[in-house]
């Protein structure tokens, strides 16, 4: 890609906003917090019904990329993004788009398990209420039920819908949050490290689940763990200081990829 | 990352000297300060023990009062002579009834009619609350005139005083309130059982009176109570909102620190301070009455905004940011994120800072008597904008007082206030235990 001239990446970019097979497309996604600069021009696209993974050391802007795809950098005083990103071809810092919107179709799951301190039930329906998704009870249950299901956790719960969703364990509580997340039908879901606090039973459970959500939704996960970007995606970028450094397929990226630097980061040499 | 370079420092297996740490130094630290605690908790409890004894200890024989059971003759010739009651209800109200019960008390001690000296005296052993007490009686049922009734009446104060013997009897006669030959006649009914002590409702429903007998708290517990209400209803929304609004919607500048910073100091501000903005804003400006619950409730919510907005402030930040992140990362709007998930999270903390607020309110003066509010007021407030006092107040008055039967007083109104904020306390603590269980 280096090799193209600006003319050439940026023809092949406009192409690509109109390629459906491109769910999201940033294109020159620069992000400054204040005066300091945390991204600087990245170009990277999120493939329809794919895992893509970010992977690199700490403090690169992995977090702060992942967040401007559903604009989650808003809630940050003095956060500034520039650049263009689109959700199936329409730009979504664009005025005419309500965030609340947007944050339905672009769902988030955090690094730390963040279930509401109320019961699992109203964990999974208070999305789907909000944004008007049921009609009556009996469709809540389902929802419920459904979103409860998908992120494997109907089995565990069904018993204590209405106990406190933080009493669930660790691994629990995250795969409850990710029926959260489910729970209002997204189009892509975005994952900051979701298996950083859990135990490497809870994280199999977690990765069997993106496994599985693949085939529904497009994901976007942040991880520290190489293996697990190995493991979940097909595709990896990989940033360092602030820039992208490669994105490939993720088998490439772990067995021959393009630039040193990824390399190294992937041989533990830094991060 | 699973390559993790450890320090090189410790080899396993190697036994490196121990450096002295002063384990034994650091135990003794916290022992010091574990015994500091204790003391300065027990130094607390003392006080606390101290105050309650001492308030107590004076206060309980004001929840009694005296009263004199006697058999009184409501007799037509001293209520209506000349008959006219029919056609002029007024006399009924105009009678002379403190000469039945004093001739009820001459009766049953046997005293002569004409002894005018010794009927003087008598007239003095009972309250002049009775004249209010019969004539209720005769104006309800104008039927039991003509007819004798077993009726307790009020004693006076000091007899009450003597009664509870809290009067120095050793003291020559002419320098106390009872005469030795009242004290005779107390003691000689006491046995005929006549006199006796009651439970003191007076003191919960009464109005203002010169007469510490017939004085009661009534009309400043009412008004206590509209200005909690008033400040409850006025500070806890408004107080609220300003919070949300300032914590999370205001962009932080210049101006919102200034505004933090004003709302800091208000709430340090002397409350008499407060009062003198009541006079010249709500009396001589808006034109509000005097002595009106309405302004003292407007004046006790300026000075408790400051604490409220400062508590909720605090308890908004102590909400997990995560859990905003959670909501909004749902596509919750900031509002829904905020009253969804924020408000309640933060609500007990709020109502701690309400209700220390309230209390607060509640115990405050000085800016009450600035707006009028120590004044002798009889009648019972119907609404805020009548006169009336406050708890405080009233003891501050009470206390001002010379009888003795005012000294008990002083300290049963304060009983009665503490009843009031521990009342007020376990109604917060309940509310508080119920949104905390909800979680
Ligand atoms: N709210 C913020 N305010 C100011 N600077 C921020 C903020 N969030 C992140 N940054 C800065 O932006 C840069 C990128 O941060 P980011 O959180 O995206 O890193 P990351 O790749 O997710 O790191 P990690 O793997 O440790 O989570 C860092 O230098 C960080 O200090
Ligand atoms: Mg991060």
């Amino acid at each position: 890609m280096n090799m193209m001239t600006e003319a050439a990446v940026e023809k092949a970019l406009d192409q690509r906003m109109n390629d459906l097979s491109y769910k999201m497309i940033g294109k020159d996604v620069s992000v400054y917090y204040g005066e300091k600069r945390a991204l600087f021009d990245v170009n990277l696209n999120v493939r329809q019904n794919t895992v893509t993974a970010l992977i690199g050391p700490s403090g690169c802007g992995k977090s702060t990329f992942l967040r401007t795809l559903n604009r989650m950098n808003d809630t940050i005083d003095n956060c500034r993004v520039t650049g263009r990103i689109t959700l199936d071809g329409d730009d979504i810092y664009d005025p005419s788009i309500d965030v609340v919107e947007l944050r339905a179709r672009v769902g988030m799951v955090f690094q730390k398990p963040n279930p509401f301190p109320k019961s699992i039930y109203e964990n999974i329906s208070y999305g789907p209420r909000i944004h008007g998704l049921a009609r009556s009870k009996a469709d809540m249950d389902q929802i419920v039920e459904a979103s409860l299901q998908r992120a494997g956790l109907w089995n565990e719960v069904k018993d204590r819908l209405q106990e406190s969703g933080t009493g669930l364990s660790g691994g629990q509580q995250q795969r409850l949050c990710i029926a959260r997340a489910i729970a209002v039908s997204p189009e892509v879901i975005l994952m900051d490290e979701p298996c950083s606090a859990l135990d490497p039973i809870a994280t199999a459970k977690v990765e069997e689940l993106i496994h599985e959500l693949r085939s529904n939704y497009t994901i976007v996960i942040v991880t520290h763990s190489m293996q697990q970007a190995a493991r979940v995606s097909q595709r990896t970028a990989m940033f360092h200081l602030g820039q992208l450094v490669e994105e490939n397929d993720t088998d490439k990226m772990f067995t021959n990829p393009d630039d040193q630097r990824t390399q190294d980061y992937i041989m533990g040499r830094f991060g | 990352m699973s390559q993790v370079v450890t320090p090189t420092a410790t080899v396993p297996g190697a036994r490196t000297p121990r450096r002295d740490i002063g384990l034994k130094k650091r135990y003794a630290a916290e022992r010091r300060f574990r015994a500091y605690g204790i003391a300065a908790l027990s130094f607390g409890l003392i006080f606390l023990f101290v105050l309650l004894w001492s308030v107590v200890s004076k206060g309980y024989t004001a929840f009694q009062q005296t009263g004199v059971t006697l058999a009184v003759e409501f007799s037509e010739k001293i209520i209506d002579p000349q008959n006219q009651r029919a056609s002029n209800p007024q006399v009924l109200l105009t009678a002379n009834y403190p000469v039945l019960a004093r001739n009820a008390l001459a009766n049953a001690l046997g005293v002569a009619q004409n002894d005018r000296a010794k009927q003087k005296e008598l007239g003095q052993m009972l309250s002049d609350g009775v004249r209010s007490q019969l004539r209720d009686m005769v104006v309800a049922d104008p039927s039991i005139i003509g007819k004798t009734k077993t009726v307790t009446l009020l004693a006076a104060g000091d007899i009450d005083s003597a009664f509870k013997g809290q009067i120095n009897l050793s003291v020559p006669q002419e320098n106390r309130k009872v005469s030795d030959q009242q004290v005779g006649w107390m003691n000689k009914l006491a046995e005929a059982g006549a006199l006796a002590k009651h439970f003191n409702t007076g003191i919960f429903f009464n109005g203002a009176s010169s007469r510490p007998e017939a004085a009661g708290v009534g009309v400043a517990l009412i008004g206590s109570f509209y200005m909690m209400l008033i400040v409850l209803v006025l500070s806890l929304p408004i107080g609220v909102a300003a919070s949300i609004y300032l914590e999370e919607f205001a962009p932080k500048n210049r101006f919102t620190d200034l505004i933090e910073v004003n709302i800091n100091n208000l709430a340090a501000v002397p409350s008499i301070v407060y009062g003198l903005l009541g006079l010249a804003v709500f009396i001589n400006f808006m034109g509000l009455p005097r002595s009106a619950s309405l302004v003292g409730g407007f004046v006790l919510t300026l000075m408790t905004l400051p604490t409220i907005i400062i508590a909720t402030r605090a308890a908004l930040k102590a909400v997990p940011p995560s859990i905003r992140a959670a909501a909004l990362g749902l596509g919750a709007s900031k509002m829904q994120t905020i009253f969804h998930h924020v408000l309640p999270l933060a609500m007990p903390g709020i109502l701690t800072g309400t209700i220390i607020g309230l209390a607060h309110a509640l115990g405050e003066t000085a800016p009450l008597l600035l707006i009028g509010m120590v004044a002798f007021v009889a009648n019972f407030p119907t609404t805020p904008m009548d006169p009336s006092t406050a708890l405080p107040v009233q003891i501050y008055m009470w206390a001002n007082e010379a009888e003795r039967a005012f000294v008990e007083r002083t300290s049963g109104a304060i009983i009665i206030l503490l009843l009031f904020l521990i009342v007020m306390n376990v109604g917060a603590i309940l509310l508080r235990r119920r949104f905390e269980r909800r979680w």
